[in-house]
């Protein structure tokens, strides 16, 4: 009835994880508790949880990042104090079974479930703003596309509670992902959660280039969007070309799994070498996909905050496709021990290296654009000049590891693991946080706390290298990665610099908590009426704070780059707004539940594949279908807004927008 | 279609038909959605790519069972192209039909649609069933676990489709030819041509070439 899940699943003997997974339960039980008793629900309900509006969704996506990181941290933590503990006689207090599952789960999370919901999530809000249009191609795949993401999250958190995870590390390489070496439900939960994260992250990458190439305010041509967009377009044209091999490189290893076929067993004439190349043909252009959009946000906050364009915008959108393109090119430098021979090593080796050129030409680029300007040193452009000081490093130690002769000496060592941390986190996580500050005031009307701000950046600033620069040295000495127990004392003081650090970097993040419940606390001394408050270029800030649902009361008219910058500063000389528009009625498309609903058969068809449950893996996948039958059949598609309520918004922001005029034009 | 018409079908955002570079702002819905659905169709081909150079990397790891010259029989996939083709063809003809809005031809194109669609399928779970039988199943060998994978992916697809095709044909029934119902329709006469295109693949890469001797 139940397949293999019985009493046992529960981890009643590891005290750990149990009442880690107890305190989470309560902790969530507790939140719906308090929002039923505020009355909450209906509001969540409507405004978020079937919501086909791309702010809320991107919202929504945001939210889910943040929680996962604190998930993912604290497996980073407990990484950390194992390796700072089990040195010589001591066995630190993580047995292998479950460490192994720690940093398989570290990497998993970290990278599908925070940077890549972090990175959708921005794409959602911003985009449609950007390109001055009021939603995305298909706002209700939109919403589809988080619940899965969410879905997936859900089913790699329930195997905290119920039964292991995986032991494998966060690509669960065969043969040791097999069924012959890990028998239990971890691979699966691995595998089935991934496989519907992923079909989430390929329907947002189909809406997002159509929604980029089909879907732009009048003017917007191609090179008259904002980097960011560029940096989105490509992000997604990849999450088009790579997501579908990640899909077929699980499903094939579930197909091992499940129905004893060969493809990567050490029997049959399986090749486990075949799963290294499929995965890494997605896992390289994936670190583009992260850190595409993450150049995006420093573009806009370098020229923001320097006052000036971005310097160099065509070398930065050539940059971007061009990485976009050999992103593809590169994937073998994982795995250069494989022992292809020296040709084809040498050609890798080679792309490797040719992708670091667009990267500093970006560099350069953002460089110049603060060369000559007005610097506000805000909370992002801290960011922005950390990221710059900590990337270049970052970048040269994979020009090294781009040697094959170097990587053979340090493969799998912990000098890897210190070198992806190195650009990731000033990469994409400094990204992150300059664009949770940056477009914070757009989604919720106020800004944040920037003394708790800079707190915040400096932890992770200092705490990040205290935390990764000790494992380039190990990593010369020759220490591998995931080591659950350190035979040489020698190390200890590396390790305990790098838990410190480990330390530090979560005190930014109870910081980060701190700063956002402060600033919602004293948001009425930072409230931000102008829906300008960086004096902004781009034009998600010529609309309100926080945007109407539709975005733009009239799609605005472009004409040139820097769309909203042009406008403001005709505005601004010739001390009057432009002639108010003709207003019509506008169409939104309707709320649905259709997401969560499918959603929610999605998680109840995967847990049941986890746990053979074959009967209710049936059902789900006949709910599902029942429920895209149902969208399918509804009348209703759009909402109309009457002109009444377009109006009155629009002239209440002409108003502010006059009296801010008056104030700047009275300044200068 | 009229500037009308367009918003009408049209995006929330008042659509244009202009295809150039965005000078008059949004498109309507008849560009919009098709294009999307050509995308995603693009990420089914790199699904399939996949699959083949899985194949590709396999077909000789036989594990000493037998090969593709001892397995495959070209007159049955002749016969199974024969119905694949003629079905995309006969779908195209209901798209004609369905854009003169006849109820009747449409309905009728659409069930030989399917029809085909099904002997398709019954050839290729005959040629799977009597593989098995013989013991050339998909955990003989890597060969064969890739044979069966590439191929019953296709299959799946076109289970899929015809599972498409039949909720079409009563949303057509039922609700006669709106706009965003032939859009939908369009949609599926896009990813039935797309399996075509797979399937022309998979005929030259695995049989035929399989069969050289």
């Amino acid at each position: 009835m139940f397949g293999r899940l019985t009493w046992s699943a529960i981890p009643f003997d590891q005290p750990i994880p149990l009442i880690t997974s107890l305190v989470v339960m309560l902790a969530l039980g507790g939140l719906a508790f308090w929002v039923w008793r505020k009355g909450w629900w209906p509001y969540l309900w409507h405004e978020y949880i079937t919501s086909t509006d791309h702010k809320k969704i991107g919202i929504m996506y945001i939210v889910l990042g943040l929680l996962m990181l604190v998930r993912g941290f604290a497996d980073a933590i407990m990484m950390r104090a194992q390796q700072s503990l089990a040195i010589g006689a001591s066995q630190g207090y993580l047995p292998p079974e479950h460490y192994n599952q720690i940093f398989s789960a570290h990497g998993t999370i970290m990278i599908f479930f925070v940077a890549m919901p972090l990175v959708i999530g921005f794409m959602n809000f911003v985009v449609p703003l950007q390109l001055g249009v009021r939603d995305v191609a298909f706002p209700t795949l939109n919403n589809v596309s988080f619940w899965l993401s969410a879905s997936g999250a859900l089913l790699v958190n329930l195997s905290l509670v119920l039964g292991e995870f995986a032991r494998t590390g966060w690509l669960a390489f065969p043969p040791l992902s097999e069924k012959a070496f890990s028998p239990g439900v971890g691979v699966d939960y691995y595998l089935v959660a991934l496989q519907i994260s992923g079909v989430g992250t390929v329907l947002t990458g189909v809406n997002f280039v159509t929604t980029i190439l089909k879907i732009r305010a009048p003017g917007m041509s191609y090179l008259r969007m904002p980097v960011f967009c560029w940096t989105a377009l490509a992000s997604n044209l990849l999450i088009i070309a790579a997501f579908p091999v990640l899909t077929v490189s699980l499903a094939l290893l579930m197909l091992d799994r499940y129905l004893g076929f060969h493809f990567f067993t050490n029997d049959g004439g399986g090749n486990s070498m075949l799963y290294m190349n499929l995965i890494w043909v997605w896992g390289h252009p994936e670190v583009y996909i992260l850190v595409l959009p993450a150049f995006g946000i420093y573009s806009e906050v370098a020229a923001t905050f320097s006052g000036k364009p971005l310097f160099g915008y065509r070398s930065m959108v050539f940059a971007t496709l061009f990485i976009c393109i050999v992103s593809f090119m590169v994937w073998l430098h994982h795995f250069f021990t494989m022992g292809a021979g020296a040709d084809v090593n040498a050609v890798f080796g080679i792309a490797s290296m040719i992708i670091g050129i667009p990267t500093g030409v970006k560099i350069y680029n953002w460089l110049f654009t603060m060369y000559g300007g007005r610097v506000r040193f805000t909370v992002p452009v801290h960011y922005l000049i950390g990221f710059m000081l900590l990337f270049v490093g970052g970048g040269l130690t994979g020009v090294l590891l781009a040697i094959p002769p170097v990587d053979f000496v340090v493969h799998n060592s912990l000098f890897l693991v210190a070198h992806f941390h190195h650009v990731i986190i000033p990469g994409v996580v400094f990204a992150i946080m300059a664009g949770y500050t940056y477009w914070f005031p757009k989604a919720f009307g106020f800004t944040l706390d920037e003394r708790l701000g800079k707190a915040v950046f400096w932890c992770w600033f200092i705490g990040f290298n205290l935390a990764f620069m000790p494992l380039y040295v190990l990593g010369f000495w020759g220490a591998t990665r995931r080591l659950q127990h350190i035979s040489d004392p020698s190390w200890a003081p590396w390790l305990n610099t790098a838990f410190v650090g480990a330390a530090i970097i979560g005190l930014g993040i109870v910081l980060t908590v701190v700063q956002l419940l402060y600033s919602i606390k004293t948001r009425d001394q930072r409230r931000d009426v102008s829906g300008d408050p960086w004096d902004g270029r781009t034009l998600e800030w010529l609309t309100l704070s926080p945007p109407p649902h539709y975005n733009f009361a009239v799609l605005p008219d472009v004409h040139g780059e820097e769309a909203y910058w042009t406008r403001k500063q005709t505005a601004i000389r010739e001390e009057k707004l432009i002639a108010e528009p003709d207003y019509q009625p506008i169409e939104m498309p309707v709320n649905t539940p259709t997401g969560v609903v499918v959603a929610f058969f999605a998680t109840v068809c995967g847990f049941a594949i986890i746990w053979y449950i074959w009967w209710l893996a049936i059902l789900g996948l006949i709910g599902a279908f029942a429920i895209f039958v149902w969208y399918a059949w509804r009348d209703e598609h759009e909402h109309i807004i009457p002109v009444e309520e377009v109006m009155a918004n629009a002239r209440e922001r002409r108003r502010i927008r006059m009296e801010h005029l008056h104030t700047v034009s009275q300044s200068t | 279609m009229s500037t009308q018409e367009a918003a009408i079908v049209g995006l929330t955002h008042h659509g244009s038909e202009d295809t150039g570079l965005g000078n008059r702002g949004p498109q309507s819905k008849s560009i919009v959605v098709p294009f999307g659905f050509w995308l995603f169709v693009l990420s089914d081909m790199v699904i399939f790519s996949a699959l083949f150079a899985t194949y590709a990397s396999l077909v000789h790891a036989t594990d000493g069972g037998p090969t593709t010259n001892e397995l495959f029989d070209r007159g049955l996939v002749a016969v199974e192209t024969v119905a694949l083709l003629l079905s995309s063809f006969v779908c195209g003809l209901a798209m004609i039909t369905a854009k003169r809005a006849n109820m009747a031809w449409t309905q009728l194109w659409l069930v030989l649609t399917g029809v085909l669609g099904l002997v398709f399928l019954f050839i290729e779970l005959y040629e799977f069933s009597s593989m098995i039988a013989e013991g050339a199943g998909p955990q003989r060998s890597a060969f064969l676990s890739a044979f069966f994978t590439l191929v019953g992916c296709h299959g799946l697809h076109v289970t899929c489709g015809l599972l498409w095709l039949g909720t079409m044909m009563a949303q057509i029934w039922s609700k006669g030819f709106q706009q965003h119902i032939i859009r939908r329709l369009l949609c599926f006469s896009i990813f039935w041509h797309a399996l075509d295109i797979i399937w022309v693949a998979i005929f030259t890469i695995v049989y035929l070439i399989g069969t050289l001797t």
